[in-house]
C-alpha cells in the first residue's frame, strides 16, 4: 500500500515534534539506500533552498505621516528613486532600479554600484537610509517636501513583494562571440571562455516539485531569512516541459513564484544588494520551500539528483539578445558542478552564479524551523498552473 | 630609478608572443617575473618589477600590444561576511587562487597564489573582495 498523506496529517506531527524532514540532498541519500516507496513511507517533509540574484524583486514601504501631511508624490531612498504613485505616503522600491545620476553603461561595462537592492539589504541591516520626497501639495496634504533619515523600524510597513523570484531551471550562459560580454549571468569571456549557470540543482524548489502538486498560493516559505508566502505564480510563469527532436523530455522550461513577507522579520544574510557589471542592480534572495511527501509519486520527483535534472546551454552574444530560440547544448547539474562543460567539442569551464552552499544552508534552516514546531505547513488555497497548462511567452512587437 | 610593479593581463592572441624579451632587447629594461601564469591560447597575467630609462616606452609598447597594465595593489582580501559562495569569481581567476570546493561548493582563497589582477573585484556581485594598498 503506498502511502497517502495530507497537510492536517503533517502538520499534526510537526506540532507534536514527530515530524520527519530531510533536505533534498538527505533525501536523495535515502532513496539511494531505502528506494522510493520505503523513504516516502518514512519521510514527511522534503526541504530546497536557492540562493542568487533575483531581478523582479522591491518591497512596498508605507513612511507614517508628517505633519502637515503630505502626498508625496516622489520617493528617493539613498538617492534612489521609489515608485510613489500608489498613494499618499506608500511607495515601492525595486530591486533594480539605480541611484540618480548612475552613469550606468556610458563608462562601458559600468559598475551599478548602489541600486534599490540595496537600499533594501540596508533596511534590513537597520542600516540608516537617507530619506527625501516631494510632493505639489493638496488642501489636505500640504506639506511639499522632506528630507530625514530613516530605519525600517522607523515607518509603517515594509512588505517585501517579489513578483517574479525562484526560477525553476535557468539558462546555463556562454558567449560564442570574440568579446567579452557583461550579462545578467555574469560576465561571458570570449569564444566559449566560460559558462555560468544559476540554479541550486538538486536543491532548488521548483526542480524538486515540477508539475507543481504541492505548490501553490498560500504556500508557507522560508524568504529572506523570514517567513513569507507564495503569492501567485511569478510573472513570465512558464512551467512547460523542454522536448528534443524525438518528443523526449528534456528539462522543465521555467516555472516562477511571485512571492511575499514581512521585511521587518528578515536578515541581510539573506537579501543581499547586488551590482552585475555592466549589466545593473539587482537583489540576491534567498528562498526555500518545504516540500511535503503527500505520496510517492512527489517524494520520487524530490529525490531527483543533479545527474537527472538538466539545463539548456544558450548563447548569451548572438541567440539571446536577438530572441533566438534554440541551444548549442543540453547539460546536467552534475556536470555543471563538477566544473567543465562540453559544448562544440570543446571543454568550457563553468562558474555558477547562485550560491549552492548557501541554498543548503536554506534547506537546513528550514528542516530546523519545521523539526522544532516553529514553522507549519501553508495549505496552498489553489496551486499553481503546472506544464499541462501550456503557459508561454509573448513577444512584443513595435509598430 | 626604482623598480615599478606592475600587472599585465595578456589575452589569449597575445599570450604566446615573446614579450618579455623585446622588453630587455628593444627598451633596455631590467625584467624581474615575481609571478606568471601564461599558457599558450589562454588569457594569462603576469606580475613584474621594470627598471630603466626606456620604462614609460616600455609600457606603451606593451598597450600597444593590446596587453593591459595595472599598477600592483598590495593585496586583495576576501570579506567573509560578506561573500555569498556563490562561486562567480571562480572562473575570473587565472591563477585558481580563488576556487569551488567540492563537494562542499564553497569558495576558497587561497590569497599566495593571487596575482592582484583584481578580476575577482570586478565582477563579484556583492563586493566581497577588497583591495588593501
Amino acid at each position: 500500500m503506498s502511502v497517502e498523506r495530507t497537510y492536517k496529517d503533517i502538520n499534526t506531527r510537526i506540532k507534536a515534534g514527530k515530524a520527519v524532514i530531510l533536505t533534498a540532498e538527505e533525501v536523495i541519500e535515502r532513496v539511494r539506500k531505502k528506494g522510493v516507496a520505503q523513504t516516502a513511507r518514512e519521510v514527511d517533509v522534503v526541504t530546497t533552498g536557492t540562493f542568487g540574484p533575483m531581478c523582479s524583486s522591491g518591497a512596498f514601504l508605507n513612511f507614517g505621516h508628517t505633519r502637515p501631511r503630505m502626498r508625496m508624490s516622489k520617493v528617493w531612498l539613498n538617492n534612489v528613486p521609489a515608485y510613489a504613485g500608489i498613494a499618499a505616503v506608500d511607495a515601492y522600491i525595486g530591486a533594480t532600479e539605480l541611484t540618480e545620476g548612475d552613469p550606468c553603461n556610458s563608462n562601458y561595462p559600468g559598475e551599478f554600484r548602489y541600486g534599490g537592492g540595496h537600499v533594501i539589504e540596508d533596511l534590513v541591516a537597520r542600516r540608516k537610509v537617507h530619506f527625501k520626497a516631494w510632493g505639489y501639495g493638496t488642501d489636505c496634504y500640504p506639506r511639499r517636501e522632506i528630507e530625514t533619515n530613516i530605519t525600517l523600524d522607523d515607518i509603517n510597513e515594509a512588505i517585501l513583494f517579489n513578483p517574479r523570484n525562484c526560477y525553476q531551471n535557468y539558462n546555463c550562459a556562454v558567449n560564442t562571440s570574440d568579446r567579452t560580454i557583461y550579462t545578467y549571468m555574469g560576465t561571458l569571456k570570449p569564444r566559449l571562455g566560460n559558462a555560468n549557470y544559476s540554479t541550486s540543482g538538486q536543491l532548488s524548489p521548483l526542480l524538486k516539485d515540477p508539475y507543481f502538486k504541492t505548490i501553490g498560493i498560500g504556500t508557507r516559505i522560508f524568504l529572506g531569512g523570514g517567513i513569507g508566502y507564495v503569492a501567485w505564480h511569478g510573472t513570465q510563469h512558464f512551467p512547460g516541459i523542454l522536448k528534443d527532436a524525438g518528443g523526449k523530455e528534456v528539462c522543465n522550461a521555467g516555472g516562477t513564484l511571485a512571492v511575499i513577507g514581512d521585511l521587518k522579520q528578515m536578515e541581510a544574510r539573506w537579501l543581499v544588494g547586488a551590482s552585475l557589471r555592466g549589466y545593473g542592480a539587482s537583489l540576491t534572495v534567498g528562498i526555500g520551500l518545504p516540500i511535503p511527501v503527500l505520496n510517492e509519486e512527489i517524494l520520487a520527483c524530490a529525490a531527483r539528483t543533479d545527474d537527472e535534472l538538466f539545463a539548456p546551454v544558450v548563447d548569451y552574444s548572438e541567440d539571446y539578445p536577438n530572441a533566438r530560440p534554440g541551444n548549442l547544448a543540453v547539460v546536467s547539474y552534475a556536470q555543471l558542478k563538477s566544473g567543465k562543460i562540453k559544448v562544440r567539442d570543446r571543454e568550457v569551464p563553468t562558474a555558477p552564479v547562485s550560491s549552492y552552499s548557501r541554498a543548503r544552508e536554506i534547506a537546513c534552516i528550514l528542516k530546523e524551523w519545521l523539526q522544532k514546531g516553529e514553522f507549519l505547513l501553508g495549505e496552498p488555497s489553489q496551486l499553481l498552473p503546472g506544464p499541462e497548462a501550456g503557459l508561454s511567452g509573448r513577444q512584443l512587437s513595435a509598430n | 630609478m626604482a623598480p615599478e610593479k606592475i600587472v599585465l593581463r595578456f589575452g589569449a592572441e597575445t599570450s604566446d608572443k615573446p614579450i618579455i624579451y623585446r622588453l630587455i632587447k628593444d627598451y633596455d629594461l631590467i625584467v624581474n617575473i615575481l609571478k606568471a601564469s601564461i599558457n599558450p591560447h589562454k588569457e594569462g597575467t603576469m606580475v613584474v618589477e621594470l627598471t630603466g630609462d626606456r620604462y614609460r616606452e616600455g609600457i606603451e609598447y606593451l598597450k600597444k600590444q593590446g596587453i593591459s597594465v595595472h599598477p600592483l595593489a598590495q593585496e586583495v582580501v576576501r570579506n567573509n561576511e560578506r561573500c555569498t559562495n556563490c562561486g562567480a569569481c571562480t572562473v575570473h581567476c587565472p591563477t585558481k587562487a580563488l576556487y569551488l570546493e567540492r563537494p562542499s561548493m564553497e569558495v576558497k582563497f587561497n590569497g599566495d597564489e593571487c596575482v592582484v589582477c583584481l578580476m575577482c573585484v570586478k565582477v563579484c556581485p556583492v563586493k566581497a573582495m577588497e583591495v588593501r594598498i
